[in-house]
């Protein structure tokens, strides 16, 4: 019996291969993404661990400057002051061996043309220490000396290569404030990994770092080596008496080692989660092609079962036996699979370093669970694909053995199908119905289980669907194909069971693209108008990094040639009675705000800035019954009392916080608050000459951005369209393994119309008009799946913009006509090239071997 | 013999043509002769079955002359048409254009009505239907009430009615038969090959049957033997006693020489 099965599976390779392809790409995606993940934590790890090696105990002033973007350089309340005193002190411990006070924040480099050099990110600068020798054994001079004054500079080897500078050249470098030109002394190599990947580094003298990344005297932490016979414990219980009770944090380097574990772990499995939804869905589009696969062969086999049948064999031996044929698929497939996915995974690493040499690099890590995971799901997948066509299999009554071959199988009904479908779709449908007319988690979680019965319950309906949609596209087909163009859809109308699971690959696909897509743009062209119909600025200035500006910028881009106005946006968080704690409130020049921000009001006037009012949303007015002349009583963050009189209600707008209120008002209340904008109106408009002296006026600072609107929309855009480029990418493997199924129907389709095929040539069709007919059929059978997809994928992304716009106003479904048009003409192209194999070969089928009676 | 040149006479030019017709398969050890200098005309407005044992080369005979095979040497003409020599595309024109096919499985399109089957051939042509001649040919194979039906809703007999009825509506030069008969009962072959007779009688088509039944040579005009690849015989007028009697004939002489 099981040879039988096995024999089976070497008599049909040619037909089985692309059931083992879809099974391999599938299991290829789960495994490539296990190894390249488990590679890429490695080799995260390691880098990590040997830059502690010297770390006994850290001791860090809490909040202090991590280097991440964002968090200022401002000092919290409950900081500790780590200072040359503090270092000594630790120094002094009877179990330290070195300690190292150490300066560390963001610093920016420019190159040649002012540019900032590798990523905003990481770049950093700290300082160098010297020893009696006057070298520093953290960071070793590979050229030059270590930096001395104020006006010299170290970079790190890729920084200095990356720039094109040598010893003695003059670099751009920048902290928070303006730029400043130093003498390149030295570049030391380093294998701090934040630098090895890809980041700057620059060396300052301490009190150089002091003065410009912290403030004089201070150190973010001190690094202690302990005494051999030390231990790490041991000496951090001796450190915590030295340094303040509050606001300083101390850690073992173990505990230091572990934290970064846990953090790459954390990084490495959220992209490692992305994968593998992606690889899941391919496996998903997998399994239509082995029910496909199976289905057919079992049709074509339906003699032969019966006759085992008929000789003796039991309904559960002819199941087994069909399983085991898709078992020793799944087998060799998931095998194949998981050397094409150790392939994939060395690839993709060496991929990433063609595009970022710094990234750190290891061995390739093949885990035991990514084999055993690989083959597991593999085989199950094809397993549990070929249980419902084994189970109809052992249904095959003996006496088929004796019919004569020639009658057209019965095609069961679809009615219990298309009952299922219904069940599942329309309360799915409902679900999301409901749930776009909601906000919150509710409307979201609705939305997810409704989509998901919406899609599982679509793909029960393709075959009731079939018939009518490609209905729609006959009368084209047929005037402009002629014969061959009718014989096509009346052939991919068949048997609607088959041509939907062909199709539905390329529905799954379109529906994934369709919806991101549609969100995309919507979101995209949401800002756009946002951005376009609040702010009448010509250039935004920010840092790169997100970081606030210096408190002196604003002046000096307001003495910049050809600015008009200019206006630095407060940013503060007050608890306001009556209203909530930690309320955004933003303030505006109220001189230029007019010239820079547009609002429209309800009420009162935007001149109220002027008199220290401030200008409340028409919703935050009518949620609070305010109007111009109440009063609201708020508490500033350091404390002080501030009244906020309100002068004017706006129409509700995304461009600007709910209170808007006057620099000045601001600042009384907190002479410090967040700035991390300016905006500036020129004379002539957004011109080039205005941006450069911007630039110019504030010292061509390499992380400074000044920016038009349409910059910041372009930015932004850059992001989305960055992410949809990534899941198509991906989605673009479901798209492959869905041209495999449809090639697979199509084979299929050819061998058992062998000999329709050889009458129409024998009548007279040519081989091209055999060709168009099979090509067209895939191409209606794409066509079917891919408009099914779009159409599913407009209408889910139409329900979740619906509850997104809660959060976004203005947020209106907006379908790239263009790109729907390139998805369908794509869908085609698949249907093209799925059919070129199978095309070919029945157009060259011998006539009189077909036609022949057996 | 005699009846033979009345025939000839009566039908004047021949619809297809055989000379020192040869089809060779394989080579070396394997080479097996299918047909052996076979030369034979089939005249206009005539009905002839071409018989013999399984292997004689019958079917080859006719699959060579229908252009579905290709010859290994000699001639073969549909009406001036030389075939020998012809591309794919310029045979499947032919094929199209000139003759009509009648196969022992019905070989119906399925997703086709019986009225879409028949006029198949033309579609593909892109030519225009006779509705004149289409109604003719309906209603002499008796299909009129089953046009829109498709081919799983007709029994066999009705299946093979409407090949015929296709092999006819293009008013192909020549039909060819494979075996029309071998799929059906008694009854339902015997009304095809009245319906194949009356069609060469009626509206003057020629028609060259493959069978090795006898009863169903007795319908034609005149029966051609094949034996070994070689045509051995031919009979005008046959009955089917007749033509029992010649293929026992040949039978006795297979075991005495």
């Amino acid at each position: 019996m099981y040879r039988t099965a096995l024999r089976n599976v070497l008599a049909h390779k040619g037909r089985l291969l692309m059931t083992a392809l879809a099974v391999l790409l599938g299991t290829a995606f789960v495994a490539g993404t296990l190894v390249f993940s488990d590679t890429m934590g490695r080799a995260m790890r390691d880098s990590f661990s040997t830059s502690f090696s010297d770390v006994s105990v850290l001791v860090s002033a809490r909040g202090s400057d991590s280097g991440d973007p964002g968090d200022g350089p401002r000092r919290g309340e409950d900081e500790a002051v780590l200072t040359a005193d503090t270092v000594k002190e630790l120094a002094a411990l009877p179990g330290t061996e070195r300690a190292r006070g150490v300066v560390s924040g963001f610093t920016a480099v420019a190159d040649r043309n002012g540019n900032l050099v590798g990523q905003v990110w990481s770049s950093r600068g700290a300082n160098f220490v010297p020893d009696a020798s006057g070298a520093d054994p953290r960071y070793p001079m590979a050229e030059g000396r270590g930096p001395r004054t104020a006006g010299e500079v170290a970079l790190n080897r890729q920084a200095a290569d990356k720039a094109g500078y040598h010893v003695g050249d003059t670099v751009r470098v920048a902290g928070n404030g303006t730029a400043r030109d130093a003498v390149l002394t030295g570049v030391f190599t380093t294998d701090d990994p934040q630098v090895t990947s890809g980041g700057t580094l620059a060396l300052m003298d301490t009190a150089t770092a002091q003065q410009e990344l912290l403030e004089p005297g201070r150190f973010s932490s001190v690094v202690l080596t302990a005494k051999p016979g030390t231990g790490e414990a041991q000496l951090l219980d001796q450190a915590r008496a030295e340094v303040p009770a509050e606001g300083a944090e101390l850690q073992t380097g173990q505990e230091l080692k572990d934290e970064q574990a846990e953090m790459v772990a954390g990084m490495v499995s959220n992209t490692k989660t992305v994968l593998l939804v992606f690889a899941g869905i391919s496996l998903f589009v997998g399994i239509f092609i082995i029910v496909n696969t199976f289905t057919m062969l079992i049709a074509q086999r339906i003699k032969e079962l019966a006759l085992l049948r008929a000789v003796g064999a039991s309904r559960g031996q002819v199941t087994k036996s069909v399983l085991v044929e898709a078992l020793a698929i799944g087998v060799i497939a998931s095998v194949g699979g998981l050397l094409a996915g150790i392939g994939i995974g060395a690839g993709l690493q060496s991929l990433l370093h063609a595009f970022d040499e710094g990234l750190p690099t290891g061995s390739l890590v093949i885990a035991p669970a990514t084999v055993v995971g690989t083959l597991v799901v593999g085989v199950l997948v094809t397993v549990l694909s070929a249980l419902l066509p084994a189970f109809r299999a052992s249904r095959i009554p003996p006496v088929a053995a004796m019919s004569s071959g020639d009658q057209p199988t019965t095609q069961r009904g679809l009615v219990i199908r298309n009952s299922i479908g219904a069940v599942l779709a329309l309360p799915g449908l409902g679900l999301i119905l409901t749930g776009s007319n909601r906000t919150g988690t509710t409307a979201q979680l609705m939305l997810a289980a409704g989509a998901g019965l919406t899609l599982i319950g679509v793909f029960v309906l393709l075959p009731l669907l079939s018939r009518p949609v490609i209905a729609l596209v006959g009368p084209v087909l047929a005037k402009v194909f002629g014969t061959p163009g009718k014989l096509a859809r009346l052939n991919a109308v068949r048997n609607p069971r088959r041509t939907a699971s062909t199709a539905a690959a390329l529905t799954i696909g379109l529906t994934l693209v369709t919806a991101l897509t549609v969100i995309g743009n919507s979101v995209t062209s949401a800002v756009t108008s946002l951005v376009g119909d609040t702010m009448k600025a010509d250039y935004a200035v920010n840092m790169a990094n997100g970081r606030q500006l210096s408190a002196d910028l604003t002046g000096l881009v307001a003495k910049a040639d050809g600015v008009k106005a200019v206006s630095q946006v407060d940013n503060v968080w007050w608890d306001i009675e009556g209203v909530g704690k930690d309320r955004a409130i933003e303030g505006y020049d109220a001189a230029a705000f007019d010239q820079l921000v547009n609002l429209t009001m309800e009420s009162g006037s935007t001149a109220a800035l002027g008199q220290d009012q401030v200008l409340v949303s028409g919703e935050f007015a009518a949620k609070h019954q305010l109007s111009v002349g109440s009063v609201l009583r708020a508490t500033a963050a350091k404390g002080a009392p501030v009244a906020l009189t309100v002068g004017g209600v706006f129409e509700n707008s995304e461009g600007v916080s709910p209170i808007v209120a006057p620099n000045r008002l601001i600042e009384a209340g907190d002479p410090d608050p967040l700035v991390q904008q300016i905006l500036v109106k020129g004379t002539d408009g957004p011109t080039p000459a205005l941006k450069q002296a911007i630039k110019d006026a504030t010292g061509r600072n390499p992380v400074m951005e000044v920016r038009t609107m349409q910059d910041l929309v372009d930015d932004f855009n850059r992001n989305i369209s960055a992410t949809l480029s990534l899941m198509y990418g991906l989605l673009g493997m479901a798209v492959v393994v869905a041209v495999l199924g449809v090639i697979n129907t199509l084979a299929m389709s050819v061998f058992e119309r062998k000999r329709e095929i050889g009458m129409l040539r024998a009548i007279g069709l040519e081989r091209r008009g055999i060709k168009r007919m099979i090509r067209l059929e895939s191409v209606v059978i794409s066509l079917f799946g891919a408009v099914v997809g779009v159409l599913l994928g407009c209408f889910l992304a139409w329900a979740t913009l619906r509850v997104l716009a809660s959060d976004l106003k203005g947020l209106t479904t907006v379908i790239p006509y263009g790109s729907v048009l390139l998805f369908l003409g794509l869908a085609a192209l698949v249907g093209m090239v799925a059919a070129l194999w199978p095309a070919r070969r029945a157009s060259r089928m011998d006539i009189l071997s077909s036609i022949k009676t057996d | 013999m005699s009846t033979s040149t009345a025939y000839a006479a009566h039908t004047g030019v021949a619809a297809a043509r055989a000379t020192g017709l040869n089809k060779v398969y394989g080579e070396g050890e394997t080479r097996v002769v299918a047909l052996d200098d076979v030369s034979v005309s089939f005249g206009q407005g005539e009905f002839t079955a071409i018989m013999g044992p399984s292997g004689s080369g019958k079917s080859t005979l006719m699959h060579c002359m229908a252009g579905l095979d290709e010859v290994s040497s000699g001639s073969a003409t549909i009406g001036d048409t030389e075939l020998v020599g012809l591309k794919d595309k310029q045979l499947t024109r032919l094929r199209r254009d000139k003759i009509g096919f009648v196969f022992q499985a019905f070989n119906l399109l399925p997703t086709l009505t019986a009225l879409e089957n028949i006029t198949l051939p033309m579609d593909i042509a892109g030519s225009k239907v006779d509705q004149a001649w289409l109604d003719r040919v309906v209603e002499t194979v008796g299909l009129s009430g089953r046009l829109s039906h498709r081919p799983a809703q007709l029994s066999g007999g009705q299946q093979q009615r409407v090949a015929c009825a296709r092999a006819l509506a293009s008013k192909p030069a020549i039909i060819f038969a494979d075996e029309p008969t071998g799929n059906l009962d008694s009854r339902s072959g015997a009304e095809i090959l009245s319906f194949l007779r009356n069609s060469v009688r009626e509206l003057g088509q020629t028609v060259v049957m493959v069978t090795h039944d006898p009863v169903a040579a007795s319908y034609a005009d005149r029966v051609v033997f094949l034996a070994d690849g070689r045509i051995v015989d031919e009979l005008h007028h046959p009955t089917a006693d007749s033509v029992l009697d010649r293929m026992r004939r040949f039978d006795a002489k297979g075991r005495t020489s």
